[in-house]
């Protein structure tokens, strides 16, 4: 049995799971079985695709069905790219299963996750493995419209129904994007293969059209700017597991997508092709951290903050288009080394603190962070895991968040080479984007986690809240750990990429695992290296050396009394910073122009002693700019026509007659 | 081997000594000018060691409700930042690990650091430790992009983003004089000013809550946990004086497998650079007023620009 075969197994077993859940829907121990099984499955489909990637990955496997197209069949192929992708969807996926395990539990309505949380993974992996254009939107919308069941899984929630409204929406818009995508790829003769489609050439204006095409649909997917609306909606509605699998694990999906089109089935890219990706790449960077940063809601800050870490893979990718449309395979196998292994990144922290979320949700009942806080006390282990995710995400070494952005700011450093003048105006400005973005999303965590975890309680409830239970610590304990692994030993996972990013553009870096001392070494060591495991070793020995010198030699002694707090310490929780006033500075630097963010004070007269009231106002602007316009314009329409289904069957006549003969018109004039 | 790599380890353990032993003089130093410009006596050149030893043996005493992240953060700062200052070249280049972080790993490092401060700041839950650490990571939001873009240009000159080739490569004639440059020195005093809380952006010396920034952050801090953090500011204070040292006056530096006496000589080279660098801050900070906290973006962003500036200079052409 090959690869290939087992996969479809393990998917067709996926499948097969969503039914033994509704059948088993009366007995207690169906959560328990359904998490179970596709824990195992999910771990054997990531072992295949390892086994894959590691191994002889430069030779695709496929295969073909007898379902999907007549003329066609369903095809299904397995190479480098996708057993990176299935690699990480079902890393992530197995780590949510686990933590479904315990997470599962505390649902209230199972018998509404527990039959789609297996066919949205399988529909995930579908998606990967589709070597057909029919095969891959079928997956895609399976994918979409499970996970929308799961969005709207908690549908009498304030507002949940309304994110799985637009959700839904903007997945149908996504889509149909893709199919004209398609359309234009396969061409007149109808080539829905993606070999077919792969042999065609296309001409620069069928190619242009369908790279904007798949930024609309891959990139609504994945959450670009100014397509970004539904994704702050949509995945904090869904239960925290599923939450981590659609912002860690689908929105890679989404990028898969984009890649498989760009990169392999649409031919040499043109430059500008770069200039486009790297701009939208870098402005929905700073834009998506910007909104988390006014965000109080734990779970919509995480999914604004996956917006950014989207654009920064895309800032990747927008590199590696330029560099291989100049020719520059090493400068292209770089940048797209540093996107792919951002996406790895991604998955680990983006669904570990969502984990986190998860279980503060659980501990709490709370998602809003001016009501929790102290929570480090209660919640140990949450904490640190949360602690290590944040780090992670923030960029800071030695985690692995940092490696995928030092790699791209390298590539950023090879871009002198690049002949055109839009490429050499707009890649030194996204540098300073990607720099900006890194930053605030560091500010962010910092404000994440010491309002959620540090500080006093604010609320009772915060401060009875209790550790959550084994299965979801011990899911967060091992993406932290993954985390640091990714990070002290980045030569493996470069190494991984390899094949990679030999079939995408034809090259790839050297190899690392055979660099002394475990560094990892871009283009040559005289111009960058970087150790993270000497780094991490550095810095736990001098941490550990200076608490054993100090405690020797001088004082060991700690004495716990009140605050200090400049000798005013306040008795109430209130009066500790909060969220609205830790993000104050960057609401005024970056929002008054962003957001339209205005504060207002009201003041009581002298001598009034009633208090003084602080009234901030934060827009929307793109919702306000696009969204809502665009929405006026659809109800405006949907009015006007809504009298068409008023007439009398004479005029329903004339109207099927008119449609007719304009119907023949148009193709008389075609042909 | 172990002899090949002997005196390499032994100048790298020089490195990590010297820096952590300077680093209170330099305190010293740039308090001693300021006092007397003020016409003051100022204390001794070498109160901070005996300010630091006498933390060091006092209790740490610490708030009811503080963390374990609280007692942890301290050291995690000092070896987050010690490192950091022994991998930027000092009187000598070429060290045994200087491979292991480049440029932009010390940034991140020092990013690293803050990031723990910021957090410990709001552990106990005061209102100042979230003024200070909430107006750090607003500072910090400027300051890191602009000294990210500063790396752009060096590494861009230099073809390399190790410090050490980059300061190699500052001593040969291929330099010349360059627009790209002097913005990047210009950036990169004002990130300089801004990352070491001095004047005009935060005041190291000021007892007035309101307008503090670091010292906000650290204000419950007490015993050999202050001694800790504020030995690693003064750390900082010496990486970045070291890192101008090293880019922009880089003469004295020791070659790789240079003698004995081109290492006394870089030593001597490197606190003569300290010494001149220390007394240009301090008539820098007592000739200056400090500025209001919603005026440090301005301040930054014009480092940012200048930054983003020379990096578009040098896509521009490569001589500039």
């Amino acid at each position: 049995m090959s690869d290939i075969h087992a996969l479809l197994l393990c998917v067709a077993a996926l499948l097969a799971t969503g039914p033994l859940a509704v059948a088993l829907n009366r007995w207690p121990g169906a959560t328990r079985l359904c998490y179970g099984a596709t824990l195992l499955l999910t771990i054997a489909a990531a072992a295949i695709a390892a086994g894959r990637l590691f191994g002889d990955a430069a030779t695709p496997l496929t295969i073909t069905l007898p379902l999907g197209l007549p003329w066609l069949g369903a095809l299904f192929r397995l190479d480098a790219l996708s057993a990176f992708f299935l690699l990480v969807i079902n890393l992530g996926a197995a780590a949510a299963s686990l933590y479904g395990l315990g997470y599962g539990r505390h649902e209230h309505t199972p018998h509404r996750v527990l039959p789609f949380f297996p066919a949205f993974l399988a529909g995930m992996n579908l998606v990967t493995m589709a070597d057909d254009a029919f095969c891959f939107l079928l997956s895609w919308e399976f994918m979409s419209l499970a996970s929308w069941v799961l969005v709207m899984a908690h549908h009498r929630v304030d507002d949940n129904a309304r994110a799985g409204y637009v959700y839904i929406v903007m997945a149908s818009f996504g889509t149909m994007a893709l199919l004209l995508a398609f359309g234009l790829l396969a061409g007149p003769e109808g080539g829905y293969a993606f070999a077919a489609m792969r042999e065609a050439t296309h001409a620069p204006w069928l190619a242009a059209l369908v790279l904007i095409l798949v930024l609309l649909g891959a990139g609504s997917k994945a959450g670009l700017a100014p397509l970004h609306a539904w994704l702050p909606l949509a995945h904090p509605a869904a239960p925290s597991h599923v939450s981590a699998l659609m912002s860690g694990v689908m929105t890679k999906v989404a990028i898969y997508g984009f890649i498989r089109i760009t990169f392999d089935l649409l031919g040499t890219p043109a430059w500008w092709w770069g200039v486009v990706v790297l701009i939208i790449g870098g402005v929905t960077a700073v834009l998506g951290v910007l909104y988390a940063l006014m965000q109080n809601d734990l779970k919509r800050i995480l999914a604004y903050s996956t917006i950014e870490n989207i654009g920064f893979i895309f800032v990747g990718l927008g590199l590696a288009l330029a560099f291989a449309a100049n020719n520059m395979a090493g400068a292209a196998a770089l940048a797209l080394t540093a996107a792919l292994f951002h996406v790895f990144n991604h998955t680990l922290f983006k669904s570990l603190l969502f984990f986190g979320a998860g279980a503060v949700l659980t501990a709490t009942g709370e998602r809003d962070m001016e009501k929790l806080g102290g929570l480090i006390h209660r919640m140990p282990m949450t904490a640190l895991f949360v602690l290590v995710g944040c780090v992670a995400i923030s960029a800071l070494p030695p985690f692995n968040g940092f490696v995928s952005e030092w790699l791209t700011l390298q590539a950023i450093l090879l871009s002198l080479g690049l002949p055109q003048w839009g490429l050499k105006i707009a890649v030194p400005a996204i540098g300073g984007l990607l720099a900006l973005a890194a930053t605030l999303a560091a500010a962010c965590f910092v404000r994440l986690y010491g309002i959620t975890f540090l500080g006093r309680p604010r609320t009772a409830i915060a401060a009875e809240a209790r550790d959550v239970d084994l299965w979801s610590r011990a899911a967060m304990g091992i993406l932290a750990l993954l985390c640091l692994l990714a990070g002290i030993l980045p030569g493996f996972v470069i190494d991984g990429l390899a094949p990679v990013t030999q079939y995408m553009v034809g090259a790839r870096m050297p190899a690392q695992a055979s660099v002394p001392w475990l560094s990892i070494v871009p283009i040559a060591e005289s111009r960058s290296s970087y150790n993270g495991i000497l780094v991490f070793i550095f810095i736990t020995f001098s941490s550990l050396l200076a608490v054993a010198v100090i405690h020797r030699l001088a004082s060991r002694a700690v004495r716990r009394a009140p605050a200090w707090d400049c000798g005013f310490p306040d008795a109430s929780p209130a009066l500790q910073y909060t969220a609205g006033s830790f993000g104050q500075p960057l609401r005024r630097v970056f929002g008054t122009m962003m957001f339209r963010a205005r504060e207002e004070v009201e003041m009581p007269p002298p001598g009034d002693t009633s208090p003084a009231r602080l009234q901030v106002s934060l827009r929307d602007v793109i919702w306000d700019t696009l969204y809502a316009p665009l929405a006026n314009l659809v109800l405006f329409l949907a009015g006007h026509l809504n009298r068409l289904q008023f007439l009398t069957i004479r005029r329903y006549l004339g109207l099927v007659f008119f449609s007719l003969v304009s119907l023949l018109v148009v193709l008389a004039l075609w042909s | 081997m172990m002899s090949a790599l002997l005196p390499d380890l032994l100048i790298q353990g020089a490195q990590m000594l010297v820096v952590l032993l300077l680093s209170p003089l330099l305190t010293g130093f740039v308090r001693k000018v300021k006092a007397r410009l003020l016409r003051r006596q100022g204390p001794p050149l070498l109160q901070p060691y005996r300010d630091l030893l006498r933390l060091l043996r006092k209790e740490a005493v610490v708030a009811e409700n503080a963390s374990w992240l609280f007692r942890a953060t301290p050291y995690m700062i000092f070896a987050a930042t010690w490192v950091a200052a022994a991998l930027v070249p000092t009187f000598a280049t070429g060290l045994l690990f200087s491979w292991s972080a480049d440029l932009i790993a010390i940034i991140a490092l020092l990013g690293s650091a803050r990031f723990f401060l910021a957090l410990a700041g709001m552990d106990v839950g005061t209102s100042f430790g979230g003024i200070g650490s909430s107006r750090e990571v607003m500072i910090a939001t400027l300051a890191e992009p602009a000294m990210i873009m500063i790396v752009f240009i060096l590494a861009l000159i230099a073809g390399s983003t190790q410090l050490s080739t980059v300061a190699a490569f500052m001593q040969t004639p291929a330099v010349g004089l360059r627009v790209s440059l002097g913005m990047a020195l210009f950036a990169l005093l004002m990130v300089a000013i801004a990352e070491n809380a001095r004047i005009p952006v935060d005041n190291p010396a000021t007892h007035l809550e309101l307008t503090m920034v670091h010292e906000a952050m650290v204000l419950e801090y007490s015993g050999r946990h202050l001694a800790v953090i504020e030995l690693a500011a003064s750390l900082k204070l010496l990486l970045y004086l070291s890192l101008i040292g090293c880019v922009f006056v880089p003469w004295g530096l020791a070659p790789v497998g240079a003698g004995w006496a081109t290492h006394i000589l870089g030593g001597a080279a490197y606190v003569g650079k300290l010494f001149v660098g220390g007394f240009m801050l301090a008539v820098f900070e007592t000739s200056i007023a400090k500025m209001r906290v919603f005026r440090v973006p301005d301040f930054l962003g014009a480092g940012l620009m200048l930054g983003l500036l020379g990096t578009l200079l040098l896509f521009v052409s490569r001589s500039l």
